[in-house]
């Protein structure tokens, strides 16, 4: 099926190195798929550009999670044009001829030109004129000489100079038309207009990537320019958008470790045989018992409580490990929560069921009385909090978990009220967010709070769900 | 012999057959069928993977077999079974005198045979589509059992040997990923992430399956939904859920998307207490 010859080698050199950039970047594409993809390579209209996209995705990419990825390398290795790009379409030629009457020294009005454009562009969402502004832009306004004979291409220099956040809101008011503000009109409106917006710099960021590859090489610019996957983002230096992606990540991991874990449950050996359901099942077959039916076992649930350092510098781990727990409350007979900065207190009654994720977790920080002196993280006066206010919550059949960086600003560790707790439950462990050879650094406690239960790093939330799984007993 | 002739083609045609494909899903959808590959849908619930399927057979006047999966579904339940108790009665009927291996070749042959919906797929000479739906939900032992079936479509029965496929199947497997299926599995397939549709396909969508809805409200109502969608709810309202919405505003007699109309309905797009709690607040309709 794949061409061969002088005219496809070069085709099939491309292809290599796009697997291989894939790869690099963590996608597993083993040689089969690779082939599978190189056949649908021949088989689309290879002059259609989104279909050998589709084809490439179907082939190559078999997790809905690596797909962002795998879209950067495309456009970097099947560039949808070379330089500043030629005129695809008589629209295209038409826009393009318009610009060229702007002189290009003049920058003020290049910027108000394409300024109106986009208006008009958002306004109307076009997708086609949005993507033919960023790269009129770019090339227009993105180019920098950083040293003497060496430009470079900017993402922030275009937008800052198109600044399309501020176009919003002349925006609102043409697609509202009079409408009064405030409402769901509004609201609907905003979103509309902020997914556009989202998209023309996505489309910026494309563009100055693929100018940058024409520079540089591809290679090169294919190691920087791949994210990392949600699920090895590290909590600790997650941005804002990140911890709200995997807030949204929590219920469909915490479903995808349920279901493991039952799965693993019942194919652990059967309980004992029960007489009464495999005698009524052999007499459809003249009483000859051809499958014995077995009661099946009643699983172990531990009860769970979690204590998590919850300032600043550790939240986002501590709330997302706190949601997973609830999410995964049907696989615990129980679940509490307590919280601390400085000071202890239990916070379960803010994730009782049908409760909102991100209400709870707001609550949580104005409500809850975690902070007794300053607000700097306290373990040794939380800890001998908890076991003083709290004495019966660690029972023989709880499992401890612990959250927390514990760097405790050089206050005292109260290492016996720590070990009095972790003697009284049934397993315990320390989930510590920062990197493993920064313990005991500077004013981490990991050191000696490690002597007295076992800590595990937990960066990102693959090694999270690595831990769950391996936590409840099977 | 090919069910489409190009992307274009499978798009016209499944056009005709009310199903609103976009290029992924057209070109994904004419790769498997060139190439002979079994086709991997995923994608959260409610986003027309199972209408895929559905619509692919009709568009080619294909039959179509369908295997639900479901935990502990087992290999008697998906690939064939001896009817045991027909087989029973045979031995019994047979009598004295009959020699064990006449008995023997006998209730093993066809006609005791019960195929079940993948042999059954397999064994048809007309055009056939064949869909595994939920496969996640299915334990991993079947996943191996498909390996098989998708890969050589063949299913080997030891006491009748090889059954090979007359006709490949159009093979949609779909899944909406609560479990990663098998990297042997996934690696025989071709694999299609069907995610919710842009602003404009979903009005397409909605005006073609609630055709009494006039097109400004459809319009009011894909943007809510997708301003529902950027919540962040534990089930974000899904093609399914719109078409609902729409379909409930239509009964009712409205023409118009404001804050007490959605106050009203918001039930039929949002599935949980909390998330309509939160909805409520977010979009200020009290």
């Amino acid at each position: 099926m794949v061409a061969t010859g002088e005219s496809t080698t070069g085709l099939i050199d491309r292809h290599v190195q796009f697997v291989a950039a894939l790869r690099a970047a963590g996608l597993p594409v083993s040689l089969a798929e690779s082939l599978d993809a190189t056949q649908a390579m021949v088989t689309v209209d290879m002059r259609q550009r989104e279909q050998l996209r589709a084809g490439y995705a179907a082939a190559l990419v078999k997790r809905a999670a690596h797909r962002a990825t795998f879209d950067r390398l495309f456009d970097l290795w099947w560039p949808a044009a070379m330089g500043d790009g030629t005129a695809y379409d008589d629209n295209d030629a038409d826009a393009d001829a318009e610009l060229e009457e702007v002189d290009p020294e003049d920058l003020d009005a290049l910027r108000n030109m394409l300024r109106d454009a986009l208006r008009d562009a958002l306004l109307a969402g076009d997708d086609e004129a949005i993507r033919r502004l960023a790269r009129q832009a770019v090339s227009g306004l993105g180019r920098a000489d950083t040293q003497p004979g060496r430009q470079s291409w900017f993402t922030y220099r275009v937008l800052r100079a198109l600044s399309p956040e501020t176009l919003l809101a002349s925006l609102l008011d043409a697609v509202l038309a009079g409408e009064e503000r405030g409402g769901l009109a509004e609201r609907v409106a905003r979103q509309m207009l902020t997914e556009r917006i989202r998209q023309f710099e996505e489309a910026v960021e494309a563009e100055v990537r693929r100018r940058l590859a024409e520079d540089r090489g591809v290679e090169q610019i294919s190691k920087t320019a791949v994210k990392p996957l949600v699920e090895q983002v590290d909590f600790l230096r997650a941005s804002r958008d990140e911890i709200a992606e995997l807030r949204r990540k929590v219920y469909p991991l915490a479903r995808r470790l349920a279901t493991r874990l039952t799965a693993k449950r019942r194919l652990g050996r059967a309980g004992r045989l029960d007489v009464r359901r495999t005698v009524r099942a052999s007499l459809s077959s003249g009483g000859v018992p051809l499958t014995t039916i077995h009661k099946p076992h009643r699983p172990h649930k531990p009860e769970l409580v979690v204590l998590c350092d919850v300032s600043g510098s550790v939240a986002a781990f501590a709330h997302f490990t706190v949601l997973l727990a609830f999410a995964l409350r049907e696989q615990f007979a129980k679940v509490r929560v307590f919280a601390f900065v400085d000071t202890c207190d239990e916070v379960t009654r803010f994730f009782e069921q049908g409760d909102d994720v991100v209400d709870a977790l707001a609550r949580l920080s104005k409500e809850a009385h975690v902070v007794w002196f300053d607000g700097h993280s306290d373990y040794g006066h939380s800890f001998e909090v908890f076991a003083q206010k709290w004495p019966d919550a660690i029972t023989p059949k709880t499992s401890l978990l612990i959250l927390g960086d514990a760097r405790n600003n050089y206050r005292a560790q109260s290492l016996p009220a720590l070990r009095s707790i972790v003697r009284h439950a049934r397993h315990a462990f320390w989930l510590n967010p920062e990197p493993l050879q920064y313990w005991g650094s500077g004013d981490s406690a990991a050191k000696s709070y490690g002597e007295i239960l076992p800590m595990i790093e937990c960066r990102n939330a693959a090694q999270l769900q690595e831990f769950v799984e391996g936590l409840l007993p099977v | 012999m090919p069910l489409f002739a190009s992307p274009e083609d499978v798009r016209t045609r499944l056009a005709e057959t009310g199903y609103l494909a976009d290029d992924a899903i057209a070109t994904t959808v004419f790769l498997a069928d060139a190439l002979g590959k079994p086709l991997l849908v995923e994608g959260p619930a409610g986003t027309g993977k199972t209408e895929l399927a559905k619509a692919v057979a009709a568009s080619a006047d294909a039959g179509l077999v369908r295997l639900q999966c479901y935990e502990g579904l087992d290999e008697a339940r998906a690939l064939y079974e001896w009817n045991y108790r027909k087989q029973l009665l045979a031995i019994q009927a047979s009598g004295e005198g009959q020699e064990w291996v006449e008995t023997h070749d006998e209730i093993f042959s066809e006609e005791f045979l019960l195929p079940r919906p993948l042999l059954t797929a397999i064994r048809r000479d007309e055009p056939t589509v064949l869909l595994v739906d939920e496969t996640d939900k299915a334990d991993v032992e079947v996943e191996g059992l498909l390996l098989e079936v998708l890969s050589d479509f063949q299913v080997t029965i030891p006491e009748l040997g090889t059954i090979a496929a007359t006709r490949k199947p159009f093979v949609v497997l779909t899944s909406n990923a609560t479990r990663e299926l098998s990297e042997a599995l996934k690696r025989r397939c071709l694999f299609l992430h069907v995610d919710y549709p842009d602003a404009e396909r979903e009005k397409a969508i909605v005006l073609s399956r609630v055709p009494e809805v006039p097109g400004q409200l459809a319009e009011q109502l894909v943007r809510t939904v997708r301003t529902l969608r950027a919540l962040e709810l534990k089930k974000s309202p899904s093609i399914a859920e719109s078409i609902d919405w729409a379909r409930t505003l239509v009964a009712l007699g409205l023409d118009t998307l404001d804050e007490s109309t959605v106050a009203q309905t918001l039930g039929v797009v949002l599935k949980h207490a909390s998330d309509h709690i939160r909805a409520t607040k977010e979009l200020g309709l009290n």
